[in-house]
């Protein structure tokens, strides 16, 4: 495992993300009512930039003719390409959820008094440890 | 009795004119029809004299007597389709009128004759509260097994406007039965009317498709789980590609008919039969081995003599089969669909 | 790591844990068939693209290549088509999401993104523009024709001389044969024309004697006709009337296609115009073999009511049709797209497509479910559109 800081907290404001390089592949960050994940910008399906979606809801309905419910407004992602749909904190796909996820990442959150030395910077790095000791990084942690 | 036992999920029994129907219509009716220039339904989609219509020896509208002496040999069960097309109809009330005529015509001439035969309740689907008075009035004879309804029609049967039909054919444990043809005005493509009948005829496929699409996405099996739906007369070997077509489309779209909670070709295989005449095969035995296998068809298919019409011998589909398949189709799948 | 998928990984809110890959990254491609994800090629020599669409920037672009009075014309009336067979999109302009430019012009109007997320991405040797602006849809056929020619003029000003990467089709007003020959005629020898543009939902089937002017100009030039989903014709969009969703509208295209082929060669145009071409765009192709099947059933049964077809009918299909390959079939099983390969039995008419920037795009590493061999690879991704087009 190696742990990688991409972004620091205030940048990834509620309902946002930001997609980011590290050891060669695309992760979108994306910080969802306080709480980070991460998952891989590649669409299990056909390989579109996933990340890029819209950030959307979950639309269901009883039967035809019925109420529509709109829940887990913010939480789904919406392939930018063919729509499938991934709850973006489990990277489970709903369409075919026994055969397509897509990869997520461990997230959390590191003070920066207690980032260990051992953290890999990810591409930010320049510019995070610019910012003040009491500033909140992002970290991902990669599979090695 | 041949060997096989069959279920025979396709046999015409057509109404041979109006005239027929005189004793079975109301006065007022039966006046109009005699003081007025109406000759019964307008529906083209089976002229009596093209080859596809009547085989060598068929009457295109064959009595009682010519279908025991010609199908019922090997039979234990024939189902009956009467394509008259009440839905050509434009007055509704004519239409329904002539619907119940023509039930009665088939209680009278066919399932009291013979009891081998079940028959389609005609209804003027184009009126749906009317076609529900006309499946409530028959629904409890035991010799009416099916609703049947014309592939063409004036809206896709997905439309919740048939929801009427629907509620009838359950509530008296009917299947329904889409079948080739009809004549609602609109054209029979998505883009207007063709000039030939082999254009009609080819392209029928089509709207079956078009139909299952319907009755699928917009959830007619979510609003009523206990409908199945017998497509008659409309091949099925482009059944696969219609699954993998709308299964993908609605992995995009899902959020489109979100009653749509499972795969749509999961529907497709709870919900539909397909009768096996006309095949359109491929030339080559292994290919259709292919598609049998792709689609599931062992428990999919109703045998089918689709007699008097004429299509390419169904034995290239039946020397396929395993005896388990074999039995399947030929009687185990209508058995229970029909509840016979 | 390896690609496992951890089924007993239970997300916790804040900190979601394990892997969650799907074979994705295996590197033995049948294995991570096998999986059930996506197998991914490796990078194609040559990708001839046979459908990207583009479009006008904003509507004064379109203005500014017509003459002054059909400007005039277009400010006071705009567009008038067959209306009322409206299926919302379930996404804006049908277009993926990153296809948008930042100054808010749509999709396909912006030739450096062009370039960059479809020539550049994925080195496409040869692309084929198929601008789907409603010119053919105008009820005001004078109208159509003039919105046809302008354009054609756009694309040659804007994109064809531009980018040399790039091919145009010639759009016409398709409801009106002999205005429609005129815009072949004026287009079909130049080289970066390739094609003329018709789309699936016309007003009558195309084997209908009204389009066939249109097809004789096509054989003067040896220009094929392509024939592109979508559009409306006035008619209900299915042969049984009106669906509601946009499922039905988008999933519901084969069908249309359908009708085209067997008008086509039932109605004997191949008789008449035995060297013209048909290439179908966005209709996929899984619907053909028992399409075929079918039709040719029927003619061994009622041939005698067209004498002009005079071969069957799936015969006529292999030698005068030409099928773009998205949006790529994805049947339940691997095996089963070789299978539909067999039983299309059309190695040298299919034709890669991406179909950029719509949101059914085809990705040319992702969109075959299957590894193919070399040769019949070569011949998808470009080797038949540049025997077909001349390229």
């Amino acid at each position: 495992m190696a742990k990688h800081i991409v972004a620091t907290v205030d940048e990834i404001p509620q309902g946002e993300r930001k997609i980011v390089e590290i050891g060669g592949r695309s992760i979108g960050v994306f910080n969802i009512k306080g709480q980070f994940y991460a998952l891989r910008n590649i669409c299990p399906h056909q390989g579109g930039p996933l990340c890029e979606g819209r950030l959307t809801g979950f639309v269901m309905a009883d039967k035809p003719g019925g109420e529509y419910r709109y829940e887990r407004r913010g939480e789904i992602i919406r392939c930018p390409w063919h729509g499938w749909e991934y709850d973006v904190t489990t990277g489970q796909s709903w369409v075919d959820p026994t055969s397509v996820r897509t990869r997520s990442y461990e997230v959390e959150v590191a003070t920066a008094d207690a980032l260990p030395s051992s953290y890999q910077p990810g591409p930010y790095t320049a510019e995070t440890f610019e910012v003040s000791v009491d500033q909140e990084y992002v970290v991902v942690e990669l599979p090695g | 009795m041949s060997e096989h036992t069959r279920i025979d999920c396709d046999i015409h029994n057509e109404v041979p004119d109006l005239e027929a129907l005189y004793p079975y219509l109301p006065d007022h009716w039966l006046a109009y029809c005699r003081e007025s220039a109406f000759n019964g339904p307008d529906a083209a989609d089976y002229p009596e004299s093209v080859p596809t219509t009547a085989r060598d020896g068929s009457s295109p509208k064959p009595d009682l007597a010519e279908v025991q002496a010609r199908v019922l040999d090997d039979v234990e069960i024939g189902i009956l389709n009467c394509a008259y097309r009440v839905q050509s109809v434009r007055n509704e009330d004519l239409a329904a009128s002539l619907a119940t005529a023509v039930n009665q015509w088939q209680v009278e001439h066919w399932l009291e004759k013979e009891t081998r035969l079940r028959a389609s309740i005609v209804v003027p689907s184009h009126s749906p509260p009317l076609a529900a008075r006309e499946i409530d009035r028959w629904g409890d004879h035991p010799g009416f097994v099916q609703v049947i309804l014309p592939v063409r029609a004036e809206a896709p049967y997905g439309n919740r406007r048939y929801d009427p039909i629907y509620e009838a054919a359950i509530r008296h444990d009917l299947a329904l039965g889409i079948n080739y043809g009809g004549a609602p005005g609109h054209p029979p493509t998505p883009t207007g009317w063709p000039s030939y009948f082999i254009e009609d005829y080819a392209g029928m496929a089509q709207i079956f498709q078009s139909q299952v699409i319907s009755l699928v996405c917009e959830g007619a099996f979510e609003r009523f789980p206990s409908l199945r739906v017998a497509l008659i007369e409309g091949g099925f070997t482009w059944l696969p590609s219609l699954m993998w077509r709308i299964d993908k489309e609605w992995k995009g779209l899902r959020h489109n008919t979100p009653y749509v909670r499972r795969r749509p070709s999961e529907y497709m295989r709870t919900h539909l039969r397909f009768t096996i005449q006309p095949l359109d095969a491929p030339p080559n035995p292994l290919h259709l081995a292919q598609i049998l296998e792709q689609c599931g068809a062992e428990d999919l298919l109703l045998y089918a003599s689709d007699y008097p019409h004429s299509h390419d011998s169904q034995d290239f589909l039946l020397d396929l089969l395993t005896a388990d398949q074999r039995e399947k189709i030929d009687s185990a799948n209508a058995r229970t669909f029909y509840r016979l | 790591m390896t690609a496992q998928f951890d089924s007993t990984a239970i997300a916790e809110r804040g900190a979601v844990t394990k892997d969650r890959t799907n074979g994705h990254d295996a590197a033995d491609p049948d294995a991570s068939v096998q999986q059930g994800a996506r197998y991914r090629a490796p990078l194609d020599t040559a990708i001839i693209d046979t459908d990207i669409h583009i479009y006008f920037p904003t509507q004064d672009v379109l203005r500014s290549y017509l003459e002054p009075h059909w400007q005039e014309y277009h400010q006071t009336f705009g567009q008038r088509g067959y209306d009322g067979s409206h299926f919302p999109r379930a996404m804006p302009n049908a277009a993926r999401h990153d296809a948008w430019p930042d100054d808010g012009t749509p999709p396909g109007s912006n030739l450096p993104l062009l370039q960059k997320q479809l020539l550049d991405e994925w080195n496409i040797e040869i692309g084929v523009l198929n601008p789907l602006v409603g010119a053919g849809e105008q009820r005001n056929l004078a109208f159509g024709a003039a919105f046809a020619r302008a354009t054609n003029e756009w694309q040659l000003a804007e994109w064809l001389e531009p980018d040399p990467r790039l091919r145009a089709s010639i759009i016409v007003p398709w409801e009106d044969g002999e205005l429609s020959a005129a815009e072949i005629d004026r287009w079909g020898s130049h080289p970066g024309f390739v094609h003329a543009l018709l789309i699936a939902r016309t007003k009558e089937p195309l084997g209908r004697r009204k389009y066939w002017p249109m097809y004789e100009a096509a054989c003067r030039h040896d220009v094929p006709i392509a024939i592109h989903f979508g559009g409306a014709g006035g008619a209900p969009i299915t042969g049984s009337g009106f669906p509601n969703h946009y499922i039905e509208d988008h999933g519901g295209m084969p069908q249309t296609f359908q009708a085209q082929v067997i008008s086509l060669i039932f109605e004997g145009v191949f008789h008449q115009f035995p060297t013209l071409k048909f290439v179908l765009i966005e209709g996929g192709f899984a619907w053909i073999p028992p399409m075929l099947w079918r039709m040719d059933s029927a003619w061994r049964k009622l041939g005698s009511e067209v004498p002009h077809v005079t071969e069957p009918p799936s015969e006529l299909f292999r030698r005068h049709f030409w099928v773009s390959t998205q949006p790529m079939e994805e049947p339940f099983q691997p095996e089963q797209f070789r299978q539909l390969l067999g039983h299309l039995d059309l190695d040298d008419n299919l034709l890669f497509a991406t179909d950029y920037p719509h949101w059914d795009f085809d990705s040319p590493d992702r969109a075959f479910p299957i590894p193919l061999d070399k040769e019949r690879r070569r011949k998808f991704m470009a080797e038949n559109a540049r025997a077909l087009y001349n390229l």
